[in-house]
């Protein structure tokens, strides 16, 4: 089967969630494009959108309809050399009009399971629940003849578990989006020992496509970025609970957040990253991982008491963030939850406080947004770190633990065997996370 | 000509341009470009007629009859004649020339000539097909996805093929840099807020880039998208009089030409903008004068090329030594030739229907010493100013001499 003929079937599962419509998106557009080459004329494409929501299949469409027009708008030059032969479609309009309808013609939204019986590649995106997700696959592979191959976008859960546990011998691999994946360049691609090599190459093919990054990272638990990730959340969370023992906690969260944003460099801290994917994702992810790991234990009290209160994160359907650790007004944090008070703490009433404790940045500091921009990172991040590590500031001094910190992390993952080498973590929190500088160097040493 | 006035010319580049916004609509760039004038005169009641000039709000604002607009000007002006007129990007010119002709044909002795338009209410993709309506449709298809960029563009390549592209590039670097200095100089234009402190180099690490836009121009070889009005009085020596504005407020018509070539046919000679060349001579001839008597001209410069091919049709280079004259510095407001005193279409902005009358309103400033900081201290021996408005590729030309009052 070429490559073509396997994107003439294809099922998302979960196409309405985060991730899957924005794999839907992607993959549509893919779709679309390889129908309208001269040689597939008359070919039938297929993708089926599955999501067991009726509400969120008919948000979907809205949603697809709007990033295919956007899409089309920025292609415009090469969809006329597309549409070239077609003597109908003379302006822009026209042509950006009828390469939405090419692509939208191709989704069908479903509620229903079976159409995925047909498809010769089926992308996962169901919740983070390997139970749920091997059950699915099981069912969808035993009725489906065509022997599809799964593409997962688990994030955690090790791949050679569901391929075993669903009968999947050789035809599943771990192809890891980030969030959204429409915009996000990353993706982690994790196989198995008995992963068939054609649909490994495939992946790299339709990856490229994308014009996606492709990291490998080896099935193990949380592969490389959640395996950064978590480490560094659980860093942090435990960092605030040390500083805590001498302020109230939203002060200490205060604190933490902003050393690992602005003394590190970050485009969020910590815990403004853990509301943003969510306290209850990272918690299930941590929950996931947490069985395969030695010597550690990846799990945090104070998330499971957030949780336990109510208080989650994560994003509405508009893309706002919701509430979490922090309190969010038009994209400024505002307050500090405190778990004991059961309340919001507002930021007017202790930042000051806390940002005097911290001390100031070195004077050659460069915010992420600038800083992410410059090509030669050494040139910025030694001088600036060098300058942090000879302060007495107290954020200085805990930015250089905790960026120490990060890095045993990013040298782990390769000592552990996720990752292939350090420049591979470093390219996932690159590109992934958009971190300005990756986190093994020799910043802290 | 008297009592100029322009709105702000709006879009990318205004710090107060947010796309995202509900802006004005075409009625109030009307309206206070109208008002702007009448405050000059003190009375609109002596306004005879009103003439607008508007490309395409049909399509961008989905409104013609523009005539009936001129009411929201001033009460005074119901009831009386008002009518558009339409020539693509040379449609404030032909508003001019319009007002012009009912003041020659004595039909009226003061005439309000407006020109307008409010472009940024469709994405930029889509205003390419709307601003290609300035060529004959039956190219449209076969034409770029910009259109009219596409055009000119393809000029360009001919111009970097027979003279060198470094050599074409070194000029039309300088033009953009001349626009965006001279823009600098008028509050009203849309690159006024521009602060780059290295405008060559940012125009050097643009290269052209065929997959992205055009294959031979850059973003800043072009003209701007705009929003904005220009108003201008046109009367005879009785209206003026009526008016009671002195003459030195004034500038004299002193010549004009309106010059249309087939829009169905490719241009004669790609490096060539042989319509204005042709314009240029008829307005030069009947004012008596030659381009040496002219103390600044405002040129259409929809795109930087067409800057340097203008220079060329003037004959103030020869064919082919237009990028070497803008090189050295002559049409920069301290060169030989003065171009574009606040900017021209790529750095006041380019409202097309409005152009026309917005140059007209810049050289009346200047000949009038009301160009604020964009004043240049013209020479005695030269009182003249000229403008070249063009509709399409070289299309319809309208080009005025005007002399100090």
């Amino acid at each position: 089967m070429t490559y073509d003929e396997r994107l003439q079937q294809v099922a998302v599962l979960g196409a309405a969630g985060k991730m899957g419509s924005g794999i839907l998106l992607l993959t549509a557009v893919e779709m679309a494009d390889i129908s309208l080459k001269p040689e597939n004329k008359g070919k039938t494409f297929v993708l089926n959108a599955i999501d067991l929501s009726d509400e969120g299949l008919a948000g979907l469409m809205d949603y697809l309809r709007a990033q295919v027009l956007k899409i089309a708008e920025k292609k415009t030059i090469q969809l006329r050399q597309l549409y070239a032969d077609r003597t109908d479609l003379i302006e822009n309009y026209d042509i950006i009009d009828q390469y939405v309808n090419d692509v939208l013609k191709l989704v069908r939204p479903t509620t229903a399971m079976e159409t995925a019986y047909h498809a010769n590649l089926v992308f996962e995106a169901v919740t983070e629940n390997k139970a749920l997700k091997v059950k699915i696959l099981k069912q969808i592979d035993e009725h489906n003849p065509n022997k599809p191959w799964v593409f997962t976008n688990t994030s955690s859960v090790p791949i050679h578990l569901i391929e075993s546990e669903a009968g999947l011998n050789g035809r599943v691999l771990g192809f890891h989006f980030y969030n959204p994946p429409a915009v996000q360049k990353l993706v982690e691609l994790i196989v198995t020992k008995s992963t068939d090599p054609q649909m490994n190459q495939f992946a790299l093919d339709y990856a490229k496509a994308l014009r996606k990054v492709v990291v490998p990272s080896n099935d193990i638990a949380g592969f490389i970025g959640n395996g950064h990730f978590m480490r560094d959340a659980i860093y942090g969370i435990n960092q605030a609970l040390e500083l805590a023992g001498d302020r109230p906690l939203p002060e200490a969260i205060y604190m933490v957040n902003k050393v690992s944003q602005d003394f590190l460099v970050r485009p969020m801290g910590i815990f403004q990253l853990i509301d943003y994917v969510g306290i209850d994702v990272v918690q299930f992810i941590m929950k996931v991982m947490n069985p395969h790991m030695q010597d550690e234990d990846l799990h945090s009290d104070l998330l499971d008491q957030m949780i336990a209160l109510s208080v989650k994160g994560g994003q509405m359907s508009s893309g706002a963030q919701k509430d979490g650790f922090l309190k969010y007004e038009k994209g400024f944090i505002t307050a500090v939850y405190d778990p004991t008070q059961k309340a919001y703490i507002s930021l007017e009433s202790f930042s000051g406080k806390c940002d005097q404790k911290l001390g100031e940045l070195p004077e050659n500091y460069k915010p992420w947004k600038a800083a992410v921009r410059i090509a030669d990172k050494d040139s910025h991040f030694i001088p600036y770190f060098e300058a942090m590590k000879l302060s007495d500031g107290f954020g200085a001094k805990l930015a250089v633990k905790y960026g120490k910190n990060s890095d045993a992390i990013g040298r782990k993952l390769v000592s552990d065997g996720v990752a292939n080498n350090h420049n591979d973590v470093n390219t996932v929190m690159l590109t992934g996370f958009f971190h300005a500088y990756g986190p093994v160097n020799n910043y802290f040493a | 000509m008297t009592a100029g006035y322009n709105t702000i010319s709006m879009g990318t580049g205004r710090k107060e341009f947010n796309p995202k916004k509900e802006r004005p609509g075409i009625e109030h760039y009307i309206s206070e470009a109208g008002k702007g004038v009448v405050k000059q005169i003190g009375d609109a009641a002596k306004i005879d007629e009103t003439v607008i000039g508007n490309f395409m709000a049909a399509r961008f604002n989905k409104q013609a009859h523009l005539g009936g607009f001129a009411a929201l000007v001033d009460d005074q002006l119901e009831n009386k004649p008002s009518l558009s007129v339409e020539g693509a990007c040379a449609s404030g010119g032909l508003s001019l020339i319009s007002a012009m002709r009912s003041v020659l044909s004595e039909s009226a002795d003061v005439v309000l000539s407006l020109g307008v338009e409010v472009q940024n209410t469709v994405k930029a993709i889509y205003g390419a097909d709307i601003l290609a309506g300035a060529g004959w449709f039956k190219n449209r298809k076969t034409g770029h996805a910009y259109f009219f960029p596409g055009q000119f563009s393809d000029r360009a390549g001919v111009y970097y093929e027979k003279y060198g592209y470094d050599y074409a590039r070194n000029g039309m670097k300088q033009w953009f840099v001349n626009a965006m200095e001279h823009a600098r100089l008028d509050p009203d234009a849309q690159e006024n807020h521009n602060t780059n402190p290295d405008l060559a180099g940012s125009y050097d690490k643009m290269k052209p880039n065929g997959k992205a836009f055009v294959e031979h121009l850059n973003v800043l070889d072009c003209s701007k998208v705009s929003d904005g009005a220009s108003g201008i009085i046109v009367a005879s020596e009785q209206g003026l009089q009526k008016l009671g504005i002195a003459k030195s407020q004034a500038v004299e018509i002193a010549g004009w030409a309106q010059v249309t070539r087939n829009i169905t046919k490719d241009p004669i000679d790609p490096v060539e903008l042989t319509t204005i060349k042709k314009a240029a001579e008829q307005a030069l001839a009947k004012a008596g004068i030659t381009i040496d008597q002219v103390a600044t001209v405002e040129t259409h410069d929809c795109f930087s090329i067409a800057g340097l091919l203008a220079v060329e049709a003037l004959g103030l280079a020869e064919k082919g030594k237009g990028a070497e004259y803008v090189a050295a510095g002559n049409t920069a407001r301290n060169g030989a030739m003065p171009m574009n005193t606040t900017g021209g279409l790529i750095g006041w902005g380019h409202p097309t229907g409005a152009t026309g009358v917005h140059q007209a309103v810049t050289i009346w400033q200047q000949l009038t010493g009301n160009a604020g900081q964009a004043q240049l201290n013209l020479p005695a021996d030269r009182p003249y100013g000229l403008t070249i408005n063009m509709g399409g590729d070289d299309v319809t030309v309208v080009a005025i001499v005007y002399k100090r009052g």
